[in-house]
């Protein structure tokens, strides 16, 4: 299947769960897709189209809480970007870890980073933050201010 | 039988970063694995937020040691993929012989490192001594051993100079007769066979579930390396060949980096040779608002960097995924049911990075015998002896 078909076909089976296509370039795609319909487009690309789950990359942005999903189909050179947006009052959304096993981690990561729930993560430990780390403070966020006033931290330039 | 734990790190001798392991052993059986990482995590995705986008190149340089080109590599593509442009042809180039450097210098280092685990402490010498030929290469082409410092948005900081190359070319001709050599020794030795074939498999399907990368995906069938699948820099001006294996096994990740080495030789001799003039940098006067990816083979397997501008001199978000962040839950699938003598070689299958300071201990849960790395290594090196007595050798 080429990118044309593989848009058309995502038109076809989830046209009413998609909210924006944008076409980058001839490698790249970005889609905009409703929270609640993650699992079974994320399935669609990764079983039937035969894609590999790259990443998921979280981001606090001014508005809301966002997540793209990069997925690789490689025989065509094509990463598909799923974009889902979550309100910052309540930042939840299905977990992806029980279809496939390359999602537990970094769900798991974005969990402590970002403060985003996964719901239905088989294992919802911590991944990288160290024990002492205080419940609900999330580093990535906007909001996040330093809790250890006693570290020494390089500021950055 | 009752179940013991054996705990591995947090610092321990086959990893770059400290890692913890929980073992849980039947006897001699792992029948459980539990992996705990974080110890050496940097922030460096929050600390590149802080750096314009020049800087963060240097910044994502120091997160590995050994493939200290891939992130920079990555990271560059992603910042040019925004704004959606070329390099130069002799930029990309010269970015596909440092890369192939870095990969033969990293897969002799963990060829040297696997060949000790084993008790062939000769296949180390050998593979060590061919290693710095190859950074003595990166010397002269660089200016440095590691952390190159070649890359920077738009293209390549040096250029290389046209008396380097026939000296260049001379050292990488001189380590082929050794590497030969070492292949057949490694490839066809049957204690290396009884103990690396068949041991520590990752089916396709599991690989495939873990979106597993590089070698570690190659050896089960997966046939995926970015170089081929999405080509960029200068490789597909050149004619080489993705190797791929069926078995999954310790022995076939161990055949793909050996026959790599050979193709990446290729690939830097070929680039050296047709290197095209022009200039090496194009220049970046600013970046607009928008999002980029950029991926590289490094060593261990795709590197993914995603970076989002928002029209300042900076990136608001810089998101980097290293290989081994998806190869190393794959453990998960090959440890289990092998046994204990066996976990050094799979732990150390997948080449995560070898750095940090070497301190490990087992102990039985009674807390009577206290191992450490070094006796890991010294049960892995005894039963290659005892293998080699019962085959007469």
């Amino acid at each position: 299947m080429r990118k044309e078909e593989i848009l058309k076909s995502l038109q076809e089976r989830f046209g009413a769960d998609l909210v924006e296509i944008v076409d980058k370039s001839a490698k790249r795609v970005y889609i905009e897709i409703k929270p609640e319909a993650l699992v079974k487009i994320s399935l669609y690309i990764f079983k039937d189209l035969g894609a590999r789950f790259n990443i998921a990359s979280g981001m606090d942005t001014p508005h809301d809480m966002e997540i793209l999903y990069h997925f690789t189909i490689e025989r065509i050179n094509l990463i598909i970007s799923l974009r889902v947006k979550l309100p910052k009052e309540k930042p939840e959304i299905d977990s992806l870890a029980p279809h496939f096993e390359a999602a537990n981690w970094i769900e798991r990561e974005m969990q402590e980073l970002l403060g985003i729930k996964f719901n239905g993560h088989p294992d919802m430990r911590r991944l990288l933050l160290p024990d002492e780390w205080p419940e609900g403070v999330y580093p990535l966020r906007r909001d996040y201010e330093e809790w250890d006033k006693t570290a020494i931290r390089d500021r950055g330039v | 039988m009752a179940k013991t734990i054996v705990p591995i790190g947090p610092y321990h001798p086959l990893q770059e970063e400290p890692e913890f392991f929980k073992l849980t052993v039947e006897g001699e059986r792992v029948v459980a694995i539990d992996v705990h990482v974080g110890y050496n995590h940097r922030g460096i995705e929050k600390i590149s937020e802080m750096k314009t986008f020049d800087q963060s190149v240097y910044t994502v340089e120091r997160i590995c040691g050994i493939c200290s080109t891939s992130h920079p590599f990555a990271c560059v593509q992603a910042v040019e993929d925004i704004i959606l442009m070329e390099v130069p042809d002799r930029a990309k180039y010269i970015r596909t012989i440092i890369a192939e450097g870095e990969r033969i210098h990293s897969h002799l280092l963990w060829l040297g490192l696997a060949g000790h685990f084993l008790g062939y402490n000769t296949v180390f010498m050998w593979a060590w001594k061919l290693r710095e030929e190859i950074l003595d290469v990166m010397e002269i082409l660089s200016g440095n051993r590691n952390n190159y410092a070649m890359f920077t948005p738009g293209g390549v900081r040096r250029d290389i100079k046209a008396e380097d190359i026939p000296v260049v070319l001379k050292k990488v001709d001189s380590i082929l007769p050794t590497l030969d050599m070492l292949k057949k020794a490694v490839m066809d030795d049957p204690v290396l066979h009884a103990r690396t074939k068949g041991v520590g498999i990752l089916t396709r399907d599991e690989a495939i579930s873990f979106s597993a990368l590089g070698p570690t995906a190659r050896a089960s069938g997966v046939a995926k390396d970015v170089r081929k699948d999405a080509p960029y820099a200068a490789y597909d001006q050149v004619d080489w060949k993705m190797i791929v294996t069926q078995n999954g096994d310790v022995f076939d990740k161990l055949a793909i980096r050996v026959l790599e080495t050979f193709e990446s030789v290729k690939i830097m001799k070929y680039c050296l040779t047709h290197l095209p003039g022009g200039e090496i940098k194009e220049r970046i006067k600013n970046i607009p608002p928008g999002e980029g990816i950029g991926t590289h083979e490094a060593p261990r397997g795709e590197v993914f960097h995603y970076v989002r501008s928002d029209g300042t001199n900076r990136p608001v978000r810089h998101k980097i995924r290293a290989p081994t962040y998806m190869n190393l839950p794959t453990y998960k699938a090959t440890i289990i049911g092998e046994t204990i003598s066996d976990a050094t070689i799979i732990l150390a299958a997948i080449d995560p990075c070898y750095c940090c300071t070497e301190r490990l201990a087992v102990r039985d849960m009674k807390g009577k015998k206290l191992f450490n790395g070094e006796d890991l290594v010294r049960l892995s090196q005894e039963k290659t002896m005892q293998l080699k007595k019962k085959m007469g050798f």
